[in-house]
Order: structure tokens, then C-alpha cells, then sequence
């Protein structure tokens, strides 16, 4: 009894000497990195916490990751991730970057706003960056999209697009963010086509794959035949109900978010996609810090003028030129400032 | 002296000592087969948590909400019945918190110790549910715990934006600065680590769990309905009042999670998609401390610090967060597994005898 006692606490000891034994060197020598030793400018730390998401959604957070990599690619900035598992800790995540000196810290979501304002005031020394809240603190850039014009460009292809006359929506959760990806979506069809009838659905999730399934098919069943989805992962539901339609010889399509996302789905069901280029907001605004023009407690604004939002490229294969054309028509109207899309 | 060493030397503190070893163990081998260095990865966890005075404030904050819902689980094991809905019990604990908190004006302290009462006594009530539908119509207490989840989930959603949404976000206003219960000047001391009373009512729940449970006769009756219902009917208690007292104090001490994490770490309430999980995490906390006080002390002071300590592999190590997740959930695997580790003590004691024997 007693021994195996002892057996137990040496083994435990054994183990924490060997934690100790390896030291903070194996740390400094692995933490480094790939970074090349030319090419001008200041080499940066640039850090990222995710919102509770993962690098790898295929959405939001994988954009601002492969922005990042891409500075570490052609700058050889040092780069690193956190994806928090809950609320609390997206305070000591955030600070795990600036207590170590990160150069700048970016804050991938709308829901980390209050978290990034809290750090931001008790560091000023520190930058950090949001996306998609807009935080007034001098140290802080935010990066606001006008998802609602490109959701009008969508809207305006979807409304031309339909047979039913019906069309759909599913987004995620009734944030601002999302209403305003639903706002220029319906205004998009209300231009094109006012007789067209426009069904949205909020599912309350962002994560539930089942729940975005169960949308989609409570649409479709409705006469649906388009369906623009604003829901992160629950948006992959939206594509399986299409697929299995699809398969069944049902005419229904999907628009896709964030990404191209025909190059995940395929071009049977994916009609087109509104992309938000998250990667290229973080790339920008990161190189703007190394070469001092860092928009300091200022907002920036990606719309369709400064090509934060857009129609994806690949839409010509389902969608027919002359509708393409009526959307770049409209394109140019809201750059011009002639139609203003409305954010609720 | 001799009961301390009595306690640490019994069988189940060796059980659940060298579980934890042995998920360490094997939780190094899957970060080597993921061509991690699980020694530099466990290094950077411990200095995550004990690095430095800020992030040693941040690990005691997340062990005392698994304090509270490991009390909460383990006080209805004793009485035979398992309390899944802790996570809507401390959601009903931050609207009540958050309510007093917020739309009532009262001088200082006297609001905090009010906001307190309110989120307790809201999460006791919704605790005392089960109990009152397990008991008046005999719905299964799991059952009626999971769909209570939702219902306090989107309920507090429907209240956060009719009463207190804060425009153009996803979450309620914050809570007025008189009814915080942050101490100020020990997270001044610990570099801005929220700590908050939550601390001290955590060691007085712990006493008070011993106590209840071992030496009243209220605490008697819940263990009697845990060992046979039947026969504590039989001796003449009234088992359904037992069974609703019951879930009223674990749905109290759910509901005082949510209470702290209001006043005292975020001081609002997000509009969150789904409800926290710490519910969840005090079984395992529950089960890995025998449903006793001080093995629930000693498994939320591990859990949390794991959990809290998994940051610190992905920013040292640069250990993905699905590996962590993997690691994490092989230990508490192991550690609240201890059958298994008694079944393979109890063969190697057998094959040495054999040994012995042969």
C-alpha cells in the first residue's frame, strides 16, 4: 500500500522535474518561427482570438487567418492564433498578445467589442483591431463592412433569377451585423422585382449544421426556390437540404457567404456567393501599422467602392451575362452614392 | 496530523492522483503523434497558470464557478438524481443579477448583496422545477432539466432585448457600477485579474456543503432518499419534499454562477447562442471529488486551471485548439474514470502475488 503510494508521488515528481528540466530555451528557439531575414520594414507580431470559432470554419475567421499568413508569407511577420472556448476567457486571451508585446491584436468578431475596449484603455500603449464593431478608442482600428451592398448585388441576381417569386433567407443570430446582410438582400430583390415575396429565417445559431438543414427545407417547402444564407456553419445545413433537392430534381439554389463558396459546394446549387474580404482588411491595415499609417481610433468602412464586399468572380457560370450586366449597373449607382441600401 | 495523512494516504486520493498521471501521460502521446513537443506544450500550460500574479488571478476565476456547479451536481447524486440543467439554472441566476443589477438604483453593497439574493432565489426556482415536474407527474428529472435549458436560454434572450438591449450589439447594458462585487484593489494587486467575493462565498458554500450533508438532518434525508428511496419513504420522510428541496439548492448554487459571472467578471449579459457549459463541467468535477467538499475543491482547482492553462499550450507550443480539446478531454477521461484505474491496480497487486506465490 505504502509503496505504491511512493511509486505514484516519484512518478509525479519525476514528471515535473522533467517539465522544469526542458526549460524556456526549447520555448524561444520554437516560437520564432519561419521569418526571412531581407525585405524592408519592420518585422511585426501581429496576434489574432477568434470568436469562440475556429481558424478552420471555412468562413469569418479562416479569411482573417489567411490574412495573416499571407504577411507572414511575404513579410515575415510573426503571427499566431487564439480561439477562446468561452466569454470569459476572451479578456486573458486577448491579453495573452498584448501583455507579450504583440505589435497588433486583432479581434475577429462583433461580440468581442466590449472585451477589446476594456484592453485597449487599460494598454494604451498597445494596438489592437476589430472587425465588424466599430470601438471609438484611440488605440483601437475598427473595420466595419457594408455587407449590405453587397447583399443588393446578390439580391438584385436572386430577384431576376427566381421562378417561384419566392425567396428566402436564413441567417444566424439577429445581430446587427447579420440585419444588415438581410437588409441590402431584400432591397436588392425590391428593385429588381417588387412582386417578388421574401421569406427570412433566423435560426439562432451560427454552429448548428442540423438547424440550418431544417430552415432550408421549411423555405423550400414554402416555394422557395433561392435561398441567401448569413450563418457561418449553419449555412453548410442550407447546402445539404439544396444538394439532396438538387439530386431529386428539384430547381432550388444557394447563395453563398463571406467566401466563394461554389468552390467548397459546387456549381449545381451554389448560384452565386457575396464575399467579404476579411483577409484583405487584416492584411492592409496590418502593413499600414509597419509603415506607420495606422488608422488609430478610426473606422474603416470596406464597401463596394473600396472592394471590401463583391459579387464572387465564378458567378458567370450560372448566372446568365445580360443580369450580370444589370449588376454592375447597380454597382455603379451605390458607389456613386445614387442608391443608398438601407443597414436594417 | 494523523487524519490528514489518513485522508491523503486513502485509496481514492491514490485512484485520482494516478489518473491524472496517466492522462497527462497519454495525453503527451497523442501530442507526439501529432509531432507536438507535449514537454514544452505542459511547460507553457503551468506557466500560463502560475506565471505570472495576473494569470494566477485569471486561473482562480475559472475554477470558482466549477466550485459552485460541482456543489450543484454533486448535492443531487447524494440524493440519487442527476442535475443537468445547472447551465439553465446559471442562466436564470445572471437575469435575475442582471435585472436587479441593472434596472434597480441602490446604494452601494446594499444592491450588490440585493442582485446576489435575486439571481440565487431565480436559480433555485427554476432548480425547484425539476424537482416539482419529477415529483407532481413523475417527468424524469434529465428530461425536463434539458428542455429547461433552452426555455431559461431564450428566455433570457426575449427579456435582455425588451428591457435592457444595448443598441447595435449583441448583449444587455452593463450592470450599475454599485452592484459590482469585483474587489478592486485585489485585482488592482493581481495586474486586472477579475476577481470578485464569488472567492469567499465559494469557501463558505464548501463548508456549508460539508456541514449540511454530514451533520443535519436535512442533509441526512437527502442521502437516505439517494440510498433507497423506498426505505427513507418507509422510515417516514416525505420524499417528494426532499427531492424539490433538493433541486432548489442545487438550482441555488447553479444560479449563483450566474449571478458572479455578471456582478463580478463580465457585468453584462451577452445574447449568446447557447448556454455557457459550466453545468456540464461540474459533473466531471463532481464525479472526479466523490461528491465530497474537498474533492470537489481539489478537482475544480484542476479543471479549471487545465482549462484555463490550454491557452497557454497554443500560444508556447503552438498546439492547435483541437489537439488541447483532445488532450484536455483524455485527462478528465482518466480522472474520472477510477474504476478503471482500480481495476488495473488491483491486477498488478494480483500479478504480484502471483509472482510471489509462483
Amino acid at each position: 500500500m505504502k509503496k505504491s503510494m511512493l511509486l505514484v508521488l516519484s512518478a509525479i515528481l519525476l514528471f515535473s522535474f522533467a517539465l522544469a528540466g526542458c526549460g524556456s530555451k526549447s520555448g524561444e528557439s520554437s516560437s520564432s518561427g519561419s521569418a526571412p531575414e531581407e525585405s524592408g520594414g519592420k518585422k511585426l507580431k501581429v496576434g489574432m482570438v477568434t470568436d469562440m470559432g475556429s481558424v478552420n470554419d471555412k468562413s469569418f475567421n479562416q479569411s482573417a487567418w489567411e490574412g495573416l499568413q499571407k504577411l507572414k508569407e511575404d513579410f515575415g511577420y510573426e503571427v499566431k492564433f487564439l480561439e477562446p472556448k468561452n466569454d470569459a476567457e476572451v479578456i486573458p486571451s486577448l491579453n495573452q498578445f498584448v501583455k507579450n508585446k504583440y505589435d497588433l491584436t486583432w479581434a475577429t468578431a462583433e461580440t468581442l467589442d466590449a472585451a477589446v475596449k476594456q484592453i485597449a484603455s487599460e494598454n494604451p500603449d498597445a494596438k489592437l483591431g476589430i472587425i465588424d464593431a466599430g470601438v471609438e478608442v484611440p488605440n483601437v482600428a475598427s473595420v466595419l463592412f457594408k455587407e449590405n451592398e453587397g447583399a443588393f448585388l446578390v439580391g438584385v441576381i436572386a430577384g431576376l433569377m427566381t421562378k417561384s417569386n419566392k425567396i428566402g433567407f436564413v441567417g444566424g443570430m439577429e445581430i446587427p451585423v447579420i440585419k444588415r446582410f438581410e437588409a441590402g438582400f431584400r432591397e436588392g430583390i425590391k428593385a429588381v422585382n417588387p412582386d417578388a415575396s421574401f421569406k427570412p429565417l433566423y435560426t439562432g445559431q451560427f454552429v448548428r449544421v442540423d438547424m440550418g438543414k431544417s430552415a432550408a427545407s421549411t423555405l423550400y417547402n414554402e416555394g422557395v426556390d433561392i435561398i441567401f444564407h448569413a450563418s457561418g456553419l449553419t449555412g453548410n445545413g442550407v447546402f445539404n437540404e439544396a444538394k439532396e433537392r438538387v439530386a431529386r430534381g428539384e430547381r432550388v439554389w444557394v447563395i453563398g457567404v463571406d467566401k466563394d463558396q461554389s468552390l467548397e459546394f459546387g456549381d449545381e446549387i451554389t448560384l452565386t456567393s457575396m464575399i467579404k474580404k476579411v483577409d484583405e482588411a487584416v492584411y492592409q491595415i496590418s502593413k499600414d501599422l509597419a509603415d506607420g499609417n495606422f488608422p488609430d481610433g478610426k473606422i474603416t468602412y470596406m464597401g463596394l467602392k473600396e472592394k471590401g464586399v463583391d459579387v464572387a468572380p465564378t458567378s458567370s457560370k450560372n448566372v446568365p451575362q445580360d443580369i450580370l450586366d444589370k449588376v454592375e449597373q447597380y454597382r455603379e449607382q451605390i458607389i456613386e452614392g445614387k442608391i443608398q441600401v438601407p443597414t436594417t | 496530523m494523523n487524519k490528514l495523512k489518513a485522508l491523503f494516504a486513502g485509496e481514492s486520493v491514490k485512484i485520482s492522483l494516478l489518473s491524472i498521471v496517466l492522462g497527462l501521460l497519454i495525453g503527451a502521446i497523442v501530442m507526439i503523434a501529432g509531432g507536438y513537443n507535449p514537454l514544452l506544450a505542459y511547460q507553457s500550460m503551468l506557466e500560463k497558470i502560475f506565471g505570472n500574479a495576473y494569470d494566477m488571478g485569471e486561473a482562480l476565476r475559472a475554477i470558482v464557478p466549477l466550485i459552485f456547479t460541482g456543489l450543484a451536481v454533486a448535492i443531487a447524486f447524494r440524493a440519487g438524481m442527476f442535475n443537468i440543467g445547472v447551465d439553465g439554472q446559471i442562466v436564470m441566476g445572471s437575469l435575475g443579477a442582471l435585472m436587479v443589477g441593472n434596472m434597480i438604483s441602490m446604494p452601494p453593497i446594499i444592491h450588490a448583496i440585493v442582485a446576489i439574493i435575486a439571481g440565487t432565489l431565480l436559480g433555485g426556482l427554476w432548480g425547484a422545477l425539476v424537482g416539482v415536474l419529477k415529483t407532481k407527474r413523475g417527468i424524469n428529472e434529465v428530461i425536463s432539466c434539458i428542455m429547461l435549458n433552452w426555455t431559461a436560454l431564450y428566455l433570457s434572450h426575449m427579456v435582455i432585448k425588451a428591457f435592457m438591449a444595448e443598441e447595435g450589439t449583441s448583449r444587455s447594458q452593463s450592470i450599475q457600477e454599485s452592484a459590482s462585487i469585483q474587489i478592486n484593489w485585489l485585482s488592482g494587486l493581481l495586474d486586472g485579474a477579475r476577481i470578485h467575493w464569488g472567492f469567499a462565498l465559494a469557501v463558505v458554500a464548501l463548508i456549508a456543503y460539508h456541514f449540511y450533508m454530514n451533520r443535519t438532518k436535512w442533509g441526512y434525508e437527502i442521502r437516505a432518499v439517494g440510498n433507497n428511496n423506498h426505505a427513507a419513504k418507509y422510515a417516514g420522510m416525505n420524499v417528494s419534499q426532499v427531492v424539490i428541496r433538493t433541486f432548489f439548492l442545487s438550482g441555488m448554487l447553479g444560479g449563483m454562477v450566474g449571478t458572479f459571472e455578471v456582478l463580478g467578471v463580465f457585468k453584462y449579459m451577452a445574447i449568446a447562442s447557447a448556454t455557457s457549459g459550466l453545468g456540464f463541467d461540474g459533473i466531471a468535477v463532481a464525479l472526479l471529488g466523490m461528491n465530497g467538499a474537498l474533492g470537489i475543491l481539489l478537482a475544480a482547482a484542476l479543471f479549471g486551471s487545465l482549462m484555463y492553462g490550454a491557452q497557454g499550450m497554443s500560444f508556447g507550443a503552438n498546439v492547435p485548439g483541437e489537439v488541447i480539446k483532445m488532450v484536455i478531454s483524455i485527462i478528465i477521461f482518466f480522472a474520472a474514470a477510477p474504476g478503471m484505474i482500480r481495476w488495473l491496480l488491483n491486477k498488478t497487486k494480483r500479478s504480484k502475488q502471483a509472482n510471489r506465490e509462483g
